[in-house]
């Protein structure tokens, strides 16, 4: 165990926790934002979706220790009334069914939006493949991020 | 006499005054539960609540309960649109809660959403209900107004007094109209009345599920929860021997270790700390008879059993025509593999047993069999347990009863601490409960116009739902039940008493049979020389089968069946009918050295009476990939009894770089509801595989097409 301290939605956090414990189980467990979702564990579903340091990242293949000093943004701090262009966007398309993967792609979204703000259909195939859907939303996925980037 | 009738209408409907205030609602649902031959229990209007269907509070806001729990599916929005439109509420007053568990008015022991019936069965009785409360506010308004019901009406949660056009909320007339009798008859509103029925209605539940606010089991936390993990037999079957929790014992975090029926369960501080746990626990199995099973064995099994007469699922005619020198004969195997539901939130449950009570935060299809699940593994009565429901991450079937509930029980109640039961997807996968392995022999007959005179079929399947007359009604489901106009028909099914648990996995035995039949009925159309469409045309020309008929002309015509394709592009075409509604959906695909790509699919839907038509179209799209996912690489096979998939690179769904451009096209109907979960997932896979025949001339008998080489 060791002290380690980031931040979260721009708070400054310290967890006292094993190193190699992924930041996904850090936000879950021990500071209770359970927006960001466990599916596979293996960086396989993109659930789990944050991003450090504005890069999208599998949380569940981040080692909290690899953390240390770095900036967190998950879902919750996406924004605070689901105002931003991604989310409203996701709104106006009614994109959710079970919503369980919805936080790992909107962040896989926001992410690639904050680059590219006019992406191809191409181009949201590269940075959306690693969002495994079972409900198949994937048709509204790539609506809204089009509606979500001509808001940009 | 029905249970229903016997009941009549007036105890059909009850009314009662809140506790706070305002107007409760509250009716039976009319299943075929035995517990609704009971009737009501304590009865009186005070003992319905809190099982009301409607709440109008005095400060005007509708509380609805939605007693279909929602997996995705859009029951938190259909069911309320149901019980709102003839209320004529305003819908931006409504709110929406899940039911409770309640042994009578719910739908009883099997409370919950399967078998696409969440909207056929609340169709009528939410409507009545809406109906019935707003002819009290109504009334109570007249009464108030000293004139005739007849001269007020009822619109967006207000009731006019016609003449004069005064108005009264809902709110200021809720605690006087809880004073009314329940009106026997309730006028329902005409479909051209509509505000709400039929028209694209926004689901309620997706902005919470667009910033992580939706709460799902996983992400229940309760004082003094623990986390829990529990190590489960590698093969299939196996029990525990011994083990040793030493090590487990020493992970910092690992709070206990604790045996229960299912396995070995590792209690920590978090998830982290007993997953770590769980990988240092030593464990001895009995590995029982599974210990040597491997799906090469079992295929050897179905092979054998599909080549000789099993029980006789339908008999029509004269099938040993079959053997008859004058006809063409059309021979065929099919087979698909067994499958995982692999929902996205994996299985979790939050479990607080204490001595004399316990509650439960679960997401599950079936509530009911959640809570006798829970009241028989805590050794309590029902009334001393409490189950919250929570949206699910995904169903798809899976989420009936289940282990994870009596284990997330079991565990509480070893260690005395509420707990978190989490599967990890390794888990999920190796211990499930799996779309059964099929293996089915077809054959045709075909006369000198090329069309089937004598179809046969012989299907070796694990039995799905339970046996009746040694058949399993879906393991022959689309098979011997088929719309197809065939004089002479012989169905054989054998269940291999195969020792690996089966579920419902959406759409069930159609899931693979439409595979099968839809398929088969290709080849039939290739050796008779006929258009695939053309053939399904003729052996759709019966009166039984004109909705059938109707769904493969809109999509033969939207698609633009028979028209060019861009150079490489080719159609196939399925049809279903299952779950009271009816699916044709023509693919688009194109073959280039070996590699596959699904286009466009064309669906079109006949499910009756629609309520919410974007549901519709959301529901279709989420089945068809479903359907898709498994079609193109989706099995759980076995070796030496034990999963050899263990998570998503090994049981890979589909990806949106895969996504095909899905269009629906809703059939207009004035016809009962359908369901609509379940209808769109079976006629993909044979869709692609007959448009794959159609680009290569390759027949594809065998799921997944990752099993069949394309060059």
């Amino acid at each position: 165990m060791a002290a380690i301290k980031f931040a979260v939605n721009g708070k400054q956090q310290t967890v006292d926790v094993a190193p190699q414990m992924p930041l996904l189980w850090v936000l879950r467990d021990t500071l209770g934002l359970t927006g960001t979702k466990f599916g596979c564990g293996m960086q396989l579903c993109g659930a789990c979706t944050v991003h450090i340091d504005g890069v999208a990242t599998r949380s569940c293949g981040a080692q909290i220790s690899a953390v240390a000093g770095k900036s967190v943004t998950t879902i919750e701090g996406l924004s605070a009334d689901q105002s931003h262009p991604v989310q409203r966007a996701w709104i106006e398309v009614d994109v959710p069914q079970c919503g369980y993967c919805q936080s790992g792609q909107i962040m896989s979204a926001a992410a690639l939006l904050a680059k590219n703000k006019a992406p191809t259909d191409a181009e949201i195939d590269t940075a959306m493949r690693g969002n495994i859907c079972r409900c198949g939303t994937y048709q509204a996925i790539r609506e809204a991020i089009h509606k979500a980037g001509g808001a940009l | 006499m029905s249970t229903n009738q016997k009941l009549g209408r007036r105890s059909f409907l009850q009314v009662g005054a809140a506790a706070a205030g305002g107007l409760l609602i509250g009716f039976y649902i009319p299943d075929k539960s035995a517990l609704l031959a009971q009737g009501p229990r304590g009865g009186g209007a005070a003992a319905l609540y809190p099982n009301a269907f409607i709440h109008i509070g005095t400060d005007d806001i509708v509380t609805i309960t939605i007693h279909k729990p929602e997996n995705g599916q859009g029951t938190e929005t259909s069911i309320a649109m149901l019980l709102a439109e003839d209320l004529e509420c305003d819908w931006k007053k409504v709110r929406t809660e899940f039911a409770p568990i309640n042994p009578t008015f719910y739908g009883g022991a099997m409370q919950g959403t399967f078998g696409s019936q969440a909207v056929r069965t609340s169709w009528s009785p939410m409507r009545r209900t809406g109906a019935a409360a707003r002819d009290m506010l109504i009334q109570a308004a007249a009464t108030k107004w000293g004139v005739d019901a007849s001269m007020c009406r009822a619109e967006n949660s207000v009731v006019v007094n016609t003449s004069t056009n005064e108005r009264l909320s809902f709110g200021s007339l809720a605690d006087a109209a809880a004073k009314l009798p329940v009106p026997a008859n309730p006028a329902l509103k005409e479909p051209s009345q509509f505000r709400l029925l039929g028209k694209p209605m926004k689901r309620r539940d997706t902005a919470a599920k667009s910033s992580g606010q939706a709460v799902y089991a996983m992400d229940v936390k309760v004082p003094g929860m623990l986390y829990a993990v529990v190590q489960r037999s590698p093969v299939v079957g196996g029990k525990v021997a011994s083990f040793d929790a030493t090590k487990a014992k020493a992970v910092t975090g690992v709070k206990e270790v604790v045996q229960i029926p299912e396995g070995i369960a590792v209690v920590a501080e978090n998830t982290y700390a007993a997953t770590e746990g769980r990988k240092a626990l030593d464990v001895k199995w009995n590995e029982g008879a599974n210990a040597t099973l491997t799906s090469a064995n079992i295929r050897e099994k179905l092979i054998a059993l599909a080549s000789k007469p099993g029980a006789i699922a339908k008999t029509v005619g004269r099938p040993e025509l079959i053997l008859s020198a004058q006809y063409r004969p059309v021979e065929a195997d099919y087979e698909a593999p067994y499958l995982a539901h692999a929902p996205m939130e994996p299985y979790s449950c939050v479990a607080d047993v204490r001595a004399d009570s316990a509650e439960l935060w679960v997401g599950t299809q079936i509530p009911g069999l959640a809570n006798s699940d829970a009241v028989r593994v805590a050794g309590l009565t029902a009334d001393k347990v409490k189950l919250h429901t929570l949206y699910m991450g995904g169903g798809f079937g899976s989420r009936g009863g289940g282990a994870f509930i009596t284990e997330a029980v079991g565990i509480s109640k070893a260690i005395g601490a509420p707990v978190k039961l989490l599967y990890t997807r390794e888990d999920d996968l190796a211990h499930g409960r799996f779309r059964p392995t099929s293996y089915v022999r077809m054959a045709a007959a075909l006369d000198f116009e090329g069309l089937p005179v004598v179809f046969t079929s012989n299907i070796a399947c694990s039995s799905f739902a339970g046996m009746q007359n040694g058949v399993d009604r879906e393991g022959v489901a689309g098979v011997a039940d088929t719309l197809y106009s065939i004089p002479n028909v012989l169905v054989h099914y054998h269940e291999p008493g195969i020792d690996i648990p089966t579920n419902f996995w959406r759409s069930v035995g159609h899931s693979q049979n439409t595979f099968f039949m839809e398929g088969f009925i290709d080849e039939v159309a290739a050796a008779g020389g006929k258009d695939p469409v053309e053939l399904r045309r003729k052996l759709l020309s019966g009166p039984g089968a004109a909705r059938l008929l109707g769904v493969l002309n809109l999509a033969a015509e939207k698609s633009g069946w028979g028209k060019p394709l861009p150079s490489g592009r080719f159609r196939g075409v399925a049809v279903v009918n299952c779950f009271g509604s009816f699916n044709a959906q023509v693919a688009e695909v194109s073959v280039t050295a070996g590699k596959l790509k699904v286009h466009r699919v064309v669906s079109a839907v006949d499910c009756g009476m629609v309520v919410n038509p974007a549901g519709i179209v959301q529901q279709q799209q989420s089945a068809i990939v479903y359907g898709l996912s498994a079609a193109l690489r989706g099995a759980i096979t076995f070796d030496k009894g034990r999963v050899e998939q263990t998570n998503f690179h090994q049981y890979e769904p589909l990806r949106i770089n895969e996504m095909p451009v899905v269009e629906v096209h809703i059939m207009p109907s004035t016809e009962a509801s359908g369901g609509m979960g379940e209808v769109g997932t079976p006629a993909i896979a044979p869709a692609v595989a007959n448009a794959i025949f159609a680009a290569t001339g390759k027949r594809i008998r065998r799921l997944p097409f990752s099993s069949t080489p394309l060059v």
